[in-house]
This record gives structure tokens, C-alpha cells and sequence, in this order.
């Protein structure tokens, strides 16, 4: 079995192109979408949800045609979308935890920076 | 992670296969396949590392953007979506290129990997390039993160060129007027009803932590209207008879109207800790633009193996492998894309 | 079930020769055929001996931590000293010995031969994975002589990013820390490719030993955890180096987010610690209570069920740092739950050992040492996981007791116990068995007695990372019993590195198979050849050891001569 082609299949040009097509096409999509505005209906969170629903399609698309997992084993997608899973947790946990005691902290920028922007210049130097 | 040379054997002898040995294969391998599959699964493992390094960043990202979405819809006006989308495009051609590249490795055409390689290389090249110009532009303008945001000289030279001294005083007491109203901002439920701002005369004053002026607790004031509401001061809306000298800005704009601006210091309206985009932009585009150049550094040697006649129909695995690297990166792209540019 | 019909070679099988003249260490010779060996025994080799070494400078640390807490107002140094000194124990202990110990020193001698493979899959990223150790370690080195380090090994900020608060080392030492990660990101997948793609003919995942089910959840964990550290670790500098206010609330940034981040990694890498630890155990227990393992599907399915746990419990390490009361309470309730595939393990090794034929050797003291102190400090976590107590406990010496009863006395006693258990294997000598029970009492004796006290200590009030206590506190008799356990616990070590030095030279030749295992390590020679295996074995079940009896001449286990080998039908093989 040494000298067997140790690939095997091989995704055909066409489709290839077609796929990049496909992408560049959502690409242009995307933009378009953004500079729609959904304030009207009472829910301009639309726009992100819509950027990130096209970002997926256009991630799995990747995945499945470029990176070759349609034809690869399932557990290579299955590393694949875990790491996306874990990632999913993660900012899940940090979002609910850091957004419960958004209420403590005083909205404003600190002394430390306020003073660092009164200290540029054009503030006026009422000696000269 | 690829086997791509057997080493040279220091236990000649030892061999006990039957079949004959090809030069790639490693000696721990029965076949091929078998190492083609498992040089594989080592490198999908090491793309979900890299997807949960990035993660980190996506974390942060979704944090303050969660809790402060004021600053992203106000920092990703300052970027330019024409060159964010040109480098969507470069990266997902260059994806092309490269699986190409392995399409023509497994037909066994030489001559197809290289001419694939080098625009993939091209791709890459273009990315960076694109990115020099982002990045220059933003450095030169002042836009940096941290505490470098704030600092002389790379804000100064941009602050409002007011050359009356009326005009100068007007800024600053408007800016801390703006500092002490930013604390007060929450309070507000009705914007009809503006609570009335303190004389520009006193210095501000930024409540201590956890109080407000009639002695409630911070979080017992109404918060709704702060998360998604576009930042303003009352200074600007309504009540301009109270706050001393009409300012300019405020006669020529209409409320909510964001300025066109070169840089957010120029701007009183901006929300407060407006850097954090652009220290979170940098940070994850900075880490991305590393990648891409270990993706390039990647494909280049790979280009090298193949013109010195590495590969063959039975054997391209690092071409593969390498693939699947540069799709990771263009995978992360396709993500930061939208993120910073788009929403 | 596939059975390989070709002829093995069973003469190598059936009785390999008492430490023949070509073994791995003899095959080839000089410092650079180990320094850039493919071998994965050698680099194991390499490992232990590194990780032991740190092991040895990081405990005279922690003896010098003990012993500044002899007297309330601190015997020996001054509290920037003492900092860097219970920073650096923390620090060296948990990225050089601990996470890399069984994993990269004795994984990488066992794992392949186990498999009945000739190498791991990757033998080259095997050796990067080495080097990148080597230079992890020299990055703590250079922070050592830069400035020092006095965060704490968790490097919470704001303090560790603050340029005028925290020593000039910080930023070597993060870069270290960073390498390190990547070794160990690099180990895992060797591991999780080796044992997906290299197992023989006849392995099926639930005939695999123990040890490895052990290894592979490890390995997950090091894959999908370690990168979080990965980027934690980059911010950290960045934002020491640049002041880009990530975790900053100067610049609006939040330094719980940086915990979430840190202990995201960090608890799955406790568990990193512990998995392979309780892998040995299972072998261990089975090999010398000369009984079949019960209930290896538990075992098996609960060293993943605790490697995916491990992932969602991070934040009770955060309890009283500002972490919300609601995320607070979600953490407490998982955290509950990951004890009990734990404890699954531990009523199944229980159960093994039930009417067993049991062998008090030296490694089923250290599997039985490890059972005791691992009860005491899981059952101590339930103390720690609970909201309520956490607040009183959390930072005192309980915490201390706690993690050193799973980290040390489980995890690190677990290791020696292997170490035990496949020392014969490894050099092809016997170590002096009484010296052994020796150091196995000094240990544990030391052990319990330095760590439980630190429970009463905690209980009462004694914060941890103090370098001085309120005389009249009634702390000090607690302090003084504990470091006299240090001390008697060092001594412990002592001797046993002395007897298995010794052992190397003066002796006596092991078998191949001293114990009685039955898994596939155990059939070649003592040590093992350059390749191992010149054919890939068959294997049957490696928890069944009735076909095993003892020879007398040889002073260890062999294959029956009345039952045939897997894959054939006559006994008697040759």
C-alpha cells in the first residue's frame, strides 16, 4: 500500500471556483446588509445578528468545500465545531457574569484618563 | 506535524516491514494512508487551538461590545470598510488558490502547485500590504490603543485648531461638563425632560462610586436608555440656554449626528473609553495580521519543497496540511471582518 | 474483533531476553544521539530527569517558604522575598513538574510501547515539544535574574500589569509560561493522534489499558484548554509592555475578565494534572491486586466525563473576586457534580482491589497512599465549591491544604508510584524494595502531617501568602508542626531518589515482567528494544492476568505455557 495515493480525493477545479464565487458573493452581501438600517423596526441588534449569521454560512462553506470535511471523517468536524462550542461557553459565561455587575461601575472615563485629555493642549492657559 | 523525510535510519537493520519503505514514510507507519490521516487529525487539532487562542479575543470583544455597544457603533465609523472588504476578498481568493494548489498536488501536477502557491503567496502578500496601509494611516492619525490613545503628540496635533480664546475656553469647559454629565447620562429617562446641567464654572465633579447626586445608589438608576442609546450629553439637546456660549458644534449638527471627524478627541460627543475599539481592533487584527505572515512563511516553504520535487501523487501531505492553516486564517478573517467594519 | 494472522515474532514475545546488549539505551551513544533523539523513550528520559530537577529546585522554594513561617514575625526573609518565593514554588511546580510529569516523562516512555507501536505519531514535534520545555524553563530562569517575580503564579492583574507594583521578571516568566503551553499543546496531540491512529490490531478503545483512556482525556485538555492560557499569557505582556488597558479600569478594562480567562485554562489544567495520575492508579491497582479491573467502562467514560466537566466549572475559583452572585451560584452547582466521576473511580479501584491477590509493593503503597490523600482533598473541593464556606475559606491556608492534598498528594504521589511501577521497565534494574517502603512511609507521613495541619490553619483565619502572622492568633504550633512535616516529607524524597539512584548502578536486573501486568509493555524486554517491537503485537485482554504465572528463575511473570497467545490456537507459541 506504500506507493497508493495516500490522498485520495481531490476537490475539482470548478467547484473550487464556483465556492470562492459563492463567498465573494456573500461578502458583497454582507456589506450591503450593514448599511441597512433597522432602527424602524425597533431592532438595530438585526445588523449584527445578520453579519454573524452570513459570517457562519461563510465559515462552514469554507469548511466543508475548502478545508475538505465534507469528505473528510465526521470527528474531524466534530475538533472542528468543539472549538467553536468551548469558545461559545466561554463568552457566554463572561458576557452574563461581567453584564450582572455592569450596574456598579460608574459609566465615565476614569481620573486618570480625564486628566491625561485636560492635559492636551488647546486647553487654554489662562496665564498667557 | 507532518512526516515529510524519513530520517535517516541510525537503526538500519531493524526494519521488519515486508513491503518496501518509501522515503516519506515514517518507520512507526504501516502505509501512507495511515500517516497521510493521521498528519490530518494532528493538524485539526492544532487548528482548534488556534480557533480558541482567537476565541480569547472574540471573548473580550463580546464583552465590552455586550456592555458598551456605544463604543463600538462609534469606533467602527473610523474604519475603512473598502479596504476591510478588499482584504475579505484578497484572503477568500487566496483560500481558492490554495485548495487548488492541493487538487492539483493530488493529480500530481507540478507545475499547477507552484503557479497556485505563488498567487496564494500573492494573497497573502496582499493582505499584508493592505494592512500597512490601515495600520500607518491609524498610527499617523493617532488612533492607538491604550493609554497611547490619549498621550502628546499623537492627539495633540489633531485637537479642535480653535483659534479664539473664547472659543478655546468653551471647549474645555464643554469637556468637563461633558465628564460630569457622562456620570449623570443613566439618569436619564425622558429626554424631554434634561436634568439641568451644573454652570460650566465649577469644576466637575464625578460622584463617588456607587452614589448619585440625590443620594441613590447607581444601580437603582434607570439603566435602559443607556445601553443602546447613541452617547450624547444633554449639553448638546435642548437646554443650550443654560450652558453658557452656543458652541459652534452644536448650532451646525443635528442631534445624534455623529461628525465626521479624523480623530475621536476632536469630538466632545464621543462615549467615554472610546479607545477600547480601537485597542480590541488592534489586538485582534494585530494577531491575525501575525498569522497570516506565518501562513505566508508556510506556503513560501512549501513552494521551495515543491519546485526542489518533494511531492508527488502519493505524497503531498504538507501541501494539505498547509491548506488547512491558510483556510484557518481566512476563516478568522471572515469573522473580524464584520465585527470591526460592519456593525 | 481484527486478529493479525501473520507469524509474530514470537520469540521476542514469548521470553525477550533479561536486559539484552541492544536496547534504546544502548543502541546508539553519545550526548547528541539523546539530545536529538526520535526515540520517544529517550525523550521521555530527557523529561523525567528535567522535570525531576525542577521538581528539586521548586521544593527548595516551598522548604523556604515553610520555614520563614516557623516564627509570626518570619524567620528568614523579608515579605518581597518571601512573595517571590512562594511565587516561584507556585509557578515552577505547576508549569514544569506538575502538568508535564506523567504526561511527557512517562507517557512518552509507556504510551507507545502500550500501544504496541514503534514511536508516537509525530516524533519530531515529540522532540520540539522537549526543547520548547527546556526553553520555557529558561525564560522562569532569565525572570529570575530580571527582576524577579512576586504575582502569585495566577499573575492576577491589576497588580502584575502594573509596571511600579510587580517585579521586572514578570514579563520572562509570562513568555516562559507561554512556551510551556505550547509544549504541552504539542504533547496532547502527539498523544491523541497515537493512540487514534497507532493502536494494534485487536485494540479496540475499550481494550485499551487504563492508563491511556487516562492520557487521551488529558490530551484533550491540553489541546483545547492550553491556547486560552496561550492568549491570556500575550495580554498579560501586552499589556504590561504597552498599557493598552485591557484589564484596566483605568481604561475601562476589567480585571475579573482577566480570572474568567486565566482560570478558564487553568482549572481544566488542574484536571490536566490529576487525569493521568488517577490513569496510573487504575493500572496499578489492577496489576498488583493481580485482579481484573472493575468497572473499566466507568473508569473509562469518567476520565472524559471529568475532562469535559473540567471545562465548566472555572469560576469557583472566582467566588469573592466580583464575580456575580448568579454566575456564582451556576459554577457552585456544576462544581458538585464534578466530583462524581471522581468518585466513581475511586469506588471502582476499591472494588478491584476487593478479593484480590494483593502484592505490597512499593507502587501499591503509592496507589494506596493516593487513594487516601486523593479522598481527603476531593472531599475538601466540596468545602471549597460551597458559596457559603468558600467566602470564609477561600485564600486561607484551606485552599493551600486542599490543592496540595490533589496536586501534590495525589497527583505527584501517583507519578512516583508509576515511576515505581515502571522503573524496571524504564532501566531494567530492581530497586531494593525496603528502601522503597521506607520512602513510601516518610512521604506519606510527611505528607499528611505538613498539609492537614495547613486545614486547621485555614479553618481558623491563616491567610495564604503571608509572610508573617499575628503572634497571638494561636497559628504558630500549627505553622511549626507543619514545616517539621516539610522537612520529614523532603527527607522522604531523599531517600527515594537515593535508592533508585542506586538501583541504576548497583541493581538487580528486572525481568520484563516483574509485576505481573498484562498489558502490552510487559512483553518486551527490560528495557525495551530500539523499536520496541519489531512486529505489532496482537493483544487480548489487558486486565486478565490468570494466563500470567510466576518464574522462579527469571524473578518475574510469564506467559502461561498451558494458554496460547491471542491470534493463536496452540499454546506454546515457538
Amino acid at each position: 500500500m506504500s506507493g497508493h495515493d495516500s490522498g485520495g480525493h481531490a476537490v475539482s477545479h470548478k467547484m473550487l471556483i464556483v465556492t470562492c464565487l459563492a463567498l465573494l458573493f456573500l461578502t458583497v452581501v454582507t456589506v450591503w446588509a450593514s448599511k441597512l438600517d433597522f432602527n424602524e423596526l425597533q431592532l438595530p441588534e438585526l445588523n449584527i445578528i445578520i453579519a454573524i449569521g452570513i459570517a457562519v454560512v461563510k465559515v462552514t462553506i469554507v469548511g466543508l468545500i475548502f478545508m475538505h470535511l465534507r469528505w473528510d471523517r465526521q470527528f474531524t468536524a466534530f475538533i472542528f465545531v468543539a472549538s467553536f462550542v468551548l469558545v461559545g461557553l466561554f463568552i457566554s459565561f463572561a458576557m452574563m457574569d461581567t453584564k450582572e455587575y455592569q450596574p456598579e461601575i460608574i459609566q465615565t472615563n476614569s481620573e486618570q484618563v480625564q486628566q491625561m485629555i485636560d492635559a492636551l493642549p488647546a486647553a487654554p492657559k489662562s496665564e498667557h | 506535524m507532518s512526516q515529510l523525510e524519513i530520517q535517516p535510519d541510525s537503526h538500519g537493520t531493524d526494519h521488519g516491514h515486508d513491503h518496501d519503505h518509501p522515503d516519506h514514510l515514517g518507520h512507526h507507519w504501516e502505509n501512507s494512508k495511515q500517516q497521510f490521516e493521521a498528519g490530518k487529525l494532528g493538524m485539526w487539532l492544532f487548528l482548534a487551538t488556534e480557533v480558541l487562542l482567537f476565541g480569547g479575543l472574540f471573548c473580550a470583544y463580546s464583552v465590552w461590545r455586550g456592555n458598551h455597544p456605544e463604543i463600538f457603533q462609534y469606533g467602527s465609523q473610523f474604519l475603512d470598510t473598502f479596504w476591510g472588504a478588499l482584504n475579505t476578498g484578497v484572503l477568500l481568493i487566496s483560500s481558492m488558490t490554495m485548495a487548488m494548489a492541493v487538487t492539483f498536488a493530488a493529480r500530481g501536477n507540478r507545475k499547477g502547485i507552484v503557479i497556485c502557491l505563488v498567487l496564494t503567496l500573492m494573497g497573502a502578500a496582499g493582505f499584508m500590504i493592505i494592512k500597512y496601509i490601515e495600520y500607518s494611516h491609524k498610527f499617523h492619525e493617532g488612533f492607538l490603543p491604550g493609554y497611547a490613545f490619549y498621550e502628546e503628540p499623537n492627539a495633540s496635533h489633531l485637537w479642535l485648531p480653535l483659534e479664539h480664546e473664547h472659543d478655546q475656553d468653551v471647549a474645555h469647559a464643554t469637556l468637563e461638563t461633558e465628564a460630569h454629565n457622562t456620570a449623570f447620562a443613566h439618569e436619564t429617562i425622558d429626554r424631554d425632560e434634561m436634568p439641568l446641567p451644573p454652570p460650566t464654572a465649577e469644576p466637575s465633579v464625578i460622584p463617588a462610586a456607587g452614589t448619585g447626586p440625590d443620594g441613590l445608589t447607581t444601580n437603582e438608576l434607570a439603566l435602559e436608555t443607556a445601553e443602546f442609546a447613541v452617547f450624547l450629553p444633554p449639553s448638546v439637546i435642548g437646554n443650550l440656554e443654560n450652558q453658557g456660549p452656543e458652541l459652534d458644534f452644536a448650532e451646525h449638527h443635528k442631534p445624534g449626528e455623529v461628525p465626521h471627524l479624523s480623530h475621536p478627541l476632536q469630538d466632545p460627543d464621543r462615549p467615554p473609553n472610546a479607545q477600547k475599539f480601537f485597542t480590541i481592533y488592534f489586538l485582534m487584527t494585530g494577531l491575525h495580521g501575525i498569522h497570516v505572515i506565518i501562513g505566508g512563511v508556510v506556503i513560501l516553504w512549501l513552494l521551495l519543497l515543491t519546485l526542489r520535487g518533494r511531492f508527488s501523487k502519493g505524497y503531498y501531505t504538507p501541501i494539505d496540511l498547509g491548506g488547512l492553516y491558510w483556510h484557518i486564517v481566512d476563516v478568522i478573517w471572515i469573522f473580524l471582518f464584520p465585527l470591526f467594519y460592519l456593525i | 474483533m481484527v486478529i493479525d494472522m501473520t507469524r509474530l515474532d514470537t520469540g521476542q514475545m514469548q521470553k525477550p531476553d533479561l536486559a539484552p546488549r541492544d536496547n534504546y539505551l544502548t543502541h546508539t551513544r553519545g550526548i547528541w544521539s539523546w539530545l536529538y533523539t526520535l526515540d520517544h523513550k529517550r525523550i521521555g528520559i530527557m523529561y523525567l530527569t528535567c522535570v525531576l530537577s525542577a521538581f528539586f529546585v521548586a521544593g527548595i522554594f516551598a522548604l523556604l517558604v515553610r520555614t520563614q513561617l516557623l516564627t509570626p514575625e518570619g524567620t528568614i526573609m523579608g515579605q518581597d522575598d518571601y512573595n517571590q518565593a512562594f511565587t516561584l514554588h507556585g509557578a515552577i511546580m505547576v508549569f514544569l513538574v506538575i502538568i508535564p510529569s506523567i504526561p511527557a516523562a512517562l507517557g512518552n516512555f509507556v504510551l507507545p510501547i502500550m500501544l504496541g507501536a514503534k514511536d508516537v505519531a509525530f516524533p519530531r514535534l515529540n522532540l520540539f515539544s522537549f526543547w520548547l520545555w527546556v526553553a520555557g524553563a529558561l525564560f522562569f530562569v532569565l525572570a529570575l535574574v530580571s527582576g524577579g517575580l512576586d504575582t502569585g503564579w495566577t499573575f492576577y492583574t491589576p497588580y502584575s500589569t502594573d509596571p511600579n507594583s510587580a517585579m521586572g521578571g514578570m514579563i520572562p516568566a509570562v513568555t516562559g509560561a507561554f512556551i510551556l503551553g505550547f509544549s504541552s499543546i504539542f504533547t496532547g496531540m502527539n498523544f491523541i493522534v497515537t493512540i487514534h491512529r497507532l493502536r494494534p490490531p485487536g485494540m479496540t478503545w475499550f481494550r485499551m489499558p487504563l492508563f491511556l483512556w487516562g492520557i487521551y482525556a488529558t490530551a484533550i485538555l491540553q489541546v483545547m484548554a492550553t491556547p486560552v492560557l496561550g492568549i491570556t499569557l500575550a495580554l498579560l505582556a501586552v499589556e504590561r509592555a504597552f498599557g493598552i488597558g485591557i484589564f484596566n479600569p483605568a481604561l475601562g478594562g476589567d480585571p475579573v475578565l482577566y480570572q474568567h480567562f486565566f482560570w478558564f485554562y487553568s482549572h481544566p489544567a488542574v484536571y490536566i494534572m490529576i487525569l493521568p495520575g488517577m490513569a496510573i492508579i487504575s493500572d496499578l491497582i489492577a496489576v498488583h491486586s493481580h485482579r481484573h479491573i472493575f468497572g473499566y467502562k466507568f473508569i473509562a467514560y469518567s476520565s472524559i466525563a471529568i475532562a469535559l466537566f473540567s471545562f465548566l466549572v472555572w469560576g469557583h475559583h472566582m467566588f469573592t473576586s466580583g464575580q456575580s452572585p448568579l454566575v456564582n451560584v451556576i459554577f457552585s452547582a456544576i462544581t458538585f457534580s464534578v466530583a462524581i466521576p471522581s468518585a466513581i473511580k475511586v469506588f471502582n479501584w476499591l472494588a478491584t482491589m476487593y478479593k484480590g491477590s494483593i502484592s505490597w509493593n512499593t507502587p501499591m503503597l503509592y496507589a494506596m497512599g493516593f487513594i487516601f490523600i486523593f479522598t481527603i482533598g476531593g472531599l475538601t473541593g466540596l468545602h471549597l465549591g460551597t458559596l457559603a464556606t468558600d467566602i470564609h475559606l477561600h485564600d486561607t491556608y484551606f485552599v493551600v491544604a486542599h490543592f496540595h492534598y490533589v496536586m501534590m498528594g495525589s497527583a505527584l504521589i501517583a507519578m512516583i508510584g508509576g515511576l515505581h511501577h515502571w522503573w524496571p521497565k524504564i532501566t531494567g534494574k530492581m530497586y531494593n524494595e525496603n528502601w522503597g517502603r521506607l520512602g513510601f512511609t516518610l512521604v506519606f507521613i510527611g505528607f499528611n502531617v505538613t498539609f492537614f495541619t495547613q486545614f486547621m490553619l485555614g479553618s481558623q483565619g491563616m491567610p495564604r501568602r503571608y509572610a508573617t502572622y499575628p503572634a497571638d492568633a494561636g497559628f504558630q504550633i500549627y505553622h511549626v508542626i507543619s514545616s517539621m512535616g516539610s522537612y520529614i516529607l523532603a527527607v522522604g524524597f531523599f531517600v527515594t531518589a537515593g535508592y533508585l539512584l542506586q538501583s541504576m548502578f548497583g541493581g538487580r536486573r528486572a525481568p520484563a515482567n516483574p509485576w505481573g501486568g498484562r498489558s502490552l509493555e510487559w512483553q518486551c524486554s527490560s528495557p525495551p528494544p530500539h523499536d520496541n517491537f519489531s512486529q505489532t503485537p496482537t493483544v487480548g485482554d489487558c486486565y486478565d492476568f490468570s494466563v500470567l504465572e510466576w518464574n522462579e528463575d527469571e524473578q518475574g511473570y510469564v506467559w502461561r505455557s498451558d494458554i496460547p497467545h491471542p491470534g493463536e490456537e496452540e499454546p506454546g507459541g515457538h
